[in-house]
């Protein structure tokens, strides 16, 4: 896992996965292996920090449980999921 | 036998909810084998857990690719070949997902429990009212996911006796000729269309609601692709649901210590779900084909491209390697990542929706029908025969009737 930088660069996203929530279902993991991969069963962000990836938002908006969130890393501001 | 002479499936018969002895040999010593399948030839099956979950989440085994062809090794002679969300990969598979996963997010399956509750509470005053002993699967296993269905495509009260003979006629649980199936799917289809096509100018919060209003970058689902959901939603939430609540109930039934332990401790109802879904063998076949796009190294063997892998989830769901006593019905145990569900872009959609109803359906059991036990001989319980899911025509139980407890 990288370190997040004290300032995340503009446009930057924060990938988090509450493994509390996680069923597992593989569901991140098979569409976006870039960003997401099984530890222990459950889903886990590869990188906390990324850029911007249209395969990341559809894994978050997939996931059975939501248990995916995407965040503008500088904002704060919800990226995925959508309402 | 040698590798290069393929294995007839299905493998041996089995009764009730017995598991084929020949999965654990497999698991140990074949875990990759070769299949002739009823129809299509031969193909590849994965027994173990790690080689099962790494086929459902490999973009090289297509799901879209059986239908380019004509003879895809397959359980039955007909498979739906028309493209939906089950045979289609991502990119186009991810779209259409994305579109009804909105619908059955966790948050809304949550918004539902009251009705379901009420809808479990409501079957359940019908087998108290009329007294033991009851059918479980006539009062409760059957009614339930059908109105858990109206319920979120909004068919309203008047038409659900309708509805739930057309559904009946489409599902083939009654005995029906050729022609008077087709006919219920065309009505069925008919009465969707018309529940979509109110929804487009009064737009309502429930599932098809929801899915008509649903939108992906102005992408939206077509009026076909509704109406074909809305059946789709009927042929894998029912049969599976329902056939699924029987066979819990009975397992519970054979297995009088852990219901005993889910008498006293309720709060072992989710634990108790996921280990009935990992344990019950819901399932007589092997599953879709997916067809490899290239050559692809799986659990020590070579899949050649174009070849079809199948898995065995049942199998998968009592490996050793991952689950302690595998054999064993544990409702304490915990992590549980059992893949009755499946996994990967494929998850059961599904999936929350099936814990939703299944957890309130033995709770409510649990605290209204104390000392519940089978009100027939076990051997002459009705099973059904079939390829498709295993269950219940019907499961009749007795309970304790004096006392106010809950417990026994």
């Amino acid at each position: 896992m990288t370190n997040a930088p004290q300032d995340a660069a503009e446009g930057t996203w924060r990938v988090a996965v509450d493994r509390d929530v996680c069923i597992g279902s593989g569901m991140c993991a098979s569409l976006d292996p870039a960003h997401f991969q099984l530890v222990d069963h459950k889903s886990s962000p590869v990188n906390e920090l990324t850029d911007p990836s249209d395969d990341a938002v559809d894994a978050a908006e997939n996931c059975p449980v939501e248990a995916i969130l995407i965040t503008d890393a500088a904002t704060g501001e919800t990226i995925a999921p959508s309402d | 036998m040698s590798v290069a002479e393929p294995r007839t499936f299905p493998f041996n018969p089995v009764d009730r909810l017995d598991i084929d002895p020949l999965y654990a040999e497999l698991r140990a010593t074949e875990p990759m084998t070769r299949i002739r399948m009823p129809y299509g030839g031969v193909g590849w099956l994965a027994t173990r857990y790690e080689d099962v979950r790494a086929i459902n989440a490999d973009p090289r085994l297509s799901r879209s690719a059986t239908r380019d062809r004509d003879d895809v090794p397959r359980m039955t002679r007909d498979e739906n070949y028309r493209p939906s969300i089950i045979n289609t990969d991502p990119p186009d598979h991810t779209r259409l997902r994305r579109l009804v996963a909105k619908a059955f997010t966790a948050r809304r399956m949550e918004a539902l429990r009251p009705r379901v509750q009420e809808l479990v509470a409501t079957a359940i005053d019908g087998m108290i009212a009329q007294g033991p002993p009851a059918d479980l699967v006539a009062h409760l296993a059957l009614p339930l996911p059908i109105g858990v269905i109206c319920e979120l495509l909004g068919v309203p009260y008047e038409d659900r006796d309708r509805f739930r003979a057309w559904s009946d006629a489409v599902l083939s649980t009654t005995a029906l000729s050729p022609e008077e199936i087709q006919r219920a799917y065309h009505e069925l289809g008919g009465y969707l269309a018309g529940l979509v096509a109110r929804r487009r100018e009064e737009p309502t919060d429930d599932l098809l609601g929801t899915l008509v209003v649903a939108r992906d970058e102005g992408d939206r689902l077509s009026e076909e692709e509704l109406v074909v959901f809305g059946i789709t939603l009927l042929v894998a939430g029912h049969e599976t649901t329902a056939n699924q609540l029987g066979n819990f109930v009975y397992t519970l039934l054979t297995h009088p210590g852990q219901l005993d332990v889910l008498y006293r401790k309720p709060d072992l109802v989710p634990q108790a779900v996921e280990e009935l879904l990992r344990f019950i063998p819901l399932g007589m076949g092997a599953g879709f084909p997916r067809i490899a796009t290239e050559d692809v190294e799986i659990g020590g063997v070579t899949v050649r491209a174009g070849e079809a892998v199948f898995v065995s989830s049942i199998s998968a769901n009592r490996d050793s390697a991952v689950f302690d006593d595998p054999d064993r019905l544990d409702i304490t145990r915990t992590d549980n990542a059992h893949l009755a569900f499946g996994h990967g872009v494929h998850h059961c959609l599904g999936a929350q929706l099936a814990r939703l109803e299944l957890a309130e359906a033995l709770s409510a059991i649990l605290a209204r029908l104390p000392g519940l036990r089978l009100a027939a001989p076990e051997d002459e319980l009705p099973w059904k025969i079939g390829l498709r899911v295993r269950g219940l025509r019907g499961l009749p139980v007795a309970w304790d009737t004096t006392g106010t407890g809950v417990g026994r």
